[in-house]
């Protein structure tokens, strides 16, 4: 395997799987109840508690690392498909290690936002 | 504050802070180390160098804070909301930072970007039309 494929894949499976760690762990820490900031301040510290927290933000910051070092090489035009597809993925991801319930509607949903994002890639350059 | 907003209305509240707040901060982060520029090696001394230049960037310590606020209302509308719902919602952050580019930097944004941004438009709000929330808490 060469570099970029290996980046490519570390972008969208460190990346988005680390926003799905993240989730799981909000997900297991419950509902915010209140706005106020020390409620806030104890949510978030026992969010931190939760294993998974720790996971995704590891998995997030290898991605954001893969990222920049795919940004430094000459081929940029690789990023586009992987940003847009990390939304698909990020659906699989809801559906299956989440167990969301993904409707045709919101799948469509996510369709329409990776072809969009697509566009807005390739028209940024 | 706090009894006042339906679940819905909050997930929205930040969401809209989300989508702000993250280009926001990666704009100024943009800039603080533009300013700075690249280290050139790794020679202890520059790093040193590097680091107080760092710290002493008002746009980095602005970047940071509103990328780690960005976080915090990340983990909140997560708490509330499915990933696959907040995941495809937060695109909208695209349209932010093209509407942010044409009025306030004058920059050109070309007709494709614009079909794009129209058609994560249309996308978010087909998502934003499902529940929010789909599954039970697990523990």
């Amino acid at each position: 395997m060469n570099l970029e494929l290996i980046l490519l894949l570390l972008i969208m499976l460190a990346g988005t799987g680390g926003e799905l760690c993240v989730a799981r762990a909000m997900q297991a820490t419950g509902p915010a109840e209140e706005l106020r900031p020390r409620a806030l301040i104890r949510l978030i510290v026992r969010a931190l508690q939760n294993g998974w927290m720790w996971l995704g933000l590891l998995l997030m910051a290898v991605g954001f690392f893969s990222l920049l070092e795919m940004l430094s090489l000459e081929n940029v035009s690789f990023v586009i498909p992987v940003t847009a597809l990390s939304y698909g993925f990020g659906a699989l991801g809801g559906k299956f290690f989440l167990r969301e319930q993904v409707t045709r509607k919101r799948w469509a949903g996510v369709l329409l936002v990776c072809f969009g994002v697509g566009l807005v890639l390739i028209g940024h350059r | 504050m706090k009894k006042s907003f339906g679940d819905l209305s909050k997930t929205y509240l930040f969401l809209a802070l989300m989508v702000i707040l993250g280009p926001l901060g990666n704009v100024l982060l943009g800039k603080g180390m533009k300013r700075i520029g690249a280290t050139a090696s790794w020679n202890p001394n520059e790093l040193v160098h590097f680091l107080a230049q760092l710290m002493g960037s008002g746009f980095i310590w602005l970047g940071v804070g509103c990328l780690l606020a960005f976080f915090a209302a990340y983990m909140l509308v997560l708490s509330w909301a499915d990933y696959s719902y907040v995941q495809p919602a937060s695109a909208v952050a695209y349209a932010v930072v093209a509407l942010l580019g044409h009025f306030f930097l004058g920059e050109v944004v070309t007709p494709l970007r614009w079909m794009g941004v129209f058609i994560i438009c249309l996308g978010v709000l087909v998502v934003g039309n499902t529940p929010p929330r789909t599954n039970e808490f697990q523990g």
